[in-house]
C-alpha cells in the first residue's frame, strides 16, 4: 500500500463517516472533496421543504456575475442553528463556505455563512 | 521494514481520520450551542431532559435523546397517551435498515427509482422520488421509515389516533376488535387496526398501502400486498421505542425488521411543534434551483 492508496483510503473513510450528517438528499451531485469560500450578495432566500436554498449573486475576478444556489437542511432542523425565516433578505453582504456541485453549475451546499453583522452561522 | 513502516503510518493515518470524523459529528451536533446560537426549541445535547428549554410556538424538538430523562416512572397501563420525540433518530435517509432480498417484482419494480439518497441515488436533477419532487404524500410504510418525527397518540374508546409531524398527517388505528380489509382498496396510508399484545406493548397492523409510494428514502419498493407490524413498547413513563416488520412476499423473498427498537422521549404535552410539510408548490422550486446553471 503506497501513499496515495493511503491517503485515498482515510479520505473515503472521513468522507463515508462525515456524510450522514449532512446528505439528506441528493449528496450523489456534491463535490465533497472541494470547498469554496464567496463573498456576494443575498438574491433570494427560499426557507421551504425539503431544503432552504439562499441565492447568492456572486462577481468574480472579472467582474462577471453568477447567481449561486445554495442548498441548506429543511427549516426544522436549521432552526436550531440559529436561521430563521428573517435571517437573509436580498440585498444583504455574505460570505458563504459551500460544497459546489461536480457538474460545474452555480449550485452547491452551503457550510457555513457569514451574516453582514459578522455572525457565522453552521449548516445546521 | 519498510513496509511495516508503511503500514504503522497507514493505520495511524486512518484512526485520526476516523477521529477527525466522529469529532466533527460531535461537534456539528453541539454546533449551535457552541455558536452562540438561540438556546431552546428543544436545546443541544446533553441537556437532561428537565432543562430543556421550550418556546411558546415552533419548537422543533431534541437533537439527541437526553440519557437524563427524570422525574421518569413506572409505565402507565395500556396507554401511549403523550407526544412523542425520536430526536432525529428516525430520519432514515438513507432508506431502511439491511432490507430483505428483493424477488424479480421487486428488482424491477425498484429499478424504475431514483432516489436522492440511499442505494438508489442519482445526481439531484435525476431524482424522481414523488415526495421530494412533485410533493405527493409519503405515505406508508414510508411514514415511519422516513422523516419519523414527532409522534402524538391520542386514545378515544374505538381507536389509537397517531398524529405525525412530518407531512402534519393523523392515522386513525381502530381497536374496536374489526378486522383488517380483505381486499381492500388501496389507500396512500393503509388501513390499521391495534390491540395490546400485553400491558406495556401496543401491536398494529395493516395494510392496503398504495403501491405508487415509496417503502423509504432509499426508493426500495413495495407491492400492495405489503403487511406492515409496529409494535410500540412502552419502557417507562417517558420511554417508548418502536419496532416496524414488514412482509411483503411480491417485492422480498421474506420477512425482515424495518425498524429495531426507535427510541422516543416523551415531551410536555403544551409543546407546539413546527410545521414540517412537503407542498408541492414549494418542492418543485426546490427541485428547479438543482437545474439551474
Amino acid at each position: 500500500m503506497n501513499k496515495t492508496t493511503c491517503g485515498r483510503l482515510a479520505a473515503a473513510v472521513l468522507l463515508v463517516l462525515s456524510t450522514p450528517l449532512v446528505a439528506h438528499h441528493g449528496a450523489a451531485s456534491f463535490d465533497n472533496e472541494k470547498t469554496l469560500t464567496m463573498k456576494g450578495t443575498v438574491t433570494e432566500w427560499l426557507w421551504a421543504n425539503p431544503h432552504c436554498f439562499l441565492k447568492v449573486d456572486v462577481k468574480d475576478d472579472s467582474g462577471a456575475a453568477r447567481v449561486w444556489n445554495l442548498e441548506l437542511g429543511n427549516p426544522t432542523d436549521i432552526t436550531p442553528a440559529g436561521y430563521r425565516r428573517t435571517t437573509f433578505k436580498a440585498g444583504d453582504q455574505v460570505t458563504v463556505t459551500i460544497t459546489p456541485v461536480k457538474s460545474g453549475a452555480a449550485v452547491g451546499r452551503l457550510r457555513s455563512v457569514v451574516l453582514p453583522d459578522g455572525q457565522t452561522l453552521p449548516r445546521q | 521494514m519498510k513496509v511495516l513502516a508503511m503500514r504503522r503510518a497507514c493505520t495511524l493515518l486512518i484512526s485520526a481520520s476516523v477521529g477527525l470524523a466522529i469529532f466533527s459529528m460531535v461537534t456539528l451536533a453541539q454546533a449551535p450551542a457552541q455558536q452562540g446560537a438561540p438556546p431552546g426549541r428543544g436545546g443541544p445535547p446533553p441537556v437532561p431532559l428537565s432543562q430543556v428549554t421550550w418556546e411558546p410556538w415552533n419548537n422543533t424538538g431534541l437533537r439527541a435523546i437526553p440519557q437524563n430523562v427524570e422525574p421518569d416512572g413506572p409505565a402507565p397501563r395500556r396507554d401511549l397517551t403523550g407526544i412523542w420525540d425520536p430526536a432525529r433518530g428516525g430520519i432514515g435517509a438513507r432508506g431502511a435498515r439491511n432490507p430483505a432480498p428483493l424477488t424479480e417484482w421487486g428488482q424491477k419494480k425498484g429499478g424504475t427509482h431514483k432516489s436522492g439518497d440511499g442505494i438508489r441515488q442519482v445526481p439531484a436533477d435525476q431524482i424522481n422520488d414523488p415526495l421530494s419532487t412533485m410533493g405527493d404524500p409519503g405515505g406508508y410504510p414510508r411514514q415511519l421509515l422516513f422523516e419519523l418525527r414527532h409522534v402524538q397518540f391520542l386514545h378515544t374508546p374505538q381507536s389509537v389516533v397517531a398524529l405525525f409531524m412530518w407531512e402534519r398527517r393523523w392515522r386513525v388505528i381502530w381497536t374496536d376488535s374489526r378486522q383488517l380489509p380483505g381486499d381492500p382498496d388501496p389507500r396512500w396510508y393503509g388501513y390499521s387496526v391495534g390491540r395490546w399484545d400485553d400491558d406495556y406493548t401496543f401491536v398494529v397492523n395493516s395494510n392496503g398501502t398504495d403501491e405508487r409510494t415509496w417503502l423509504d428514502n432509499a426508493g426500495n419498493p413495495h407491492s400492495s400486498e405489503l403487511r406492515v407490524e409496529e409494535r410500540w413498547h412502552r419502557i417507562s413513563e417517558k420511554r417508548l421505542e418502536l419496532t416496524v416488520t414488514l412482509d411483503d412476499p411480491r417485492a422480498y423473498t421474506r420477512p425482515w425488521v424495518a425498524l429495531d427498537k426507535v427510541q422516543f422521549v416523551q415531551i410536555p404535552p403544551t409543546t407546539d411543534l413546527m410545521e414540517m410539510m412537503n407542498a408541492a408548490s414549494e418542492v418543485q422550486k426546490v427541485a428547479e434551483q438543482f437545474k439551474e446553471k
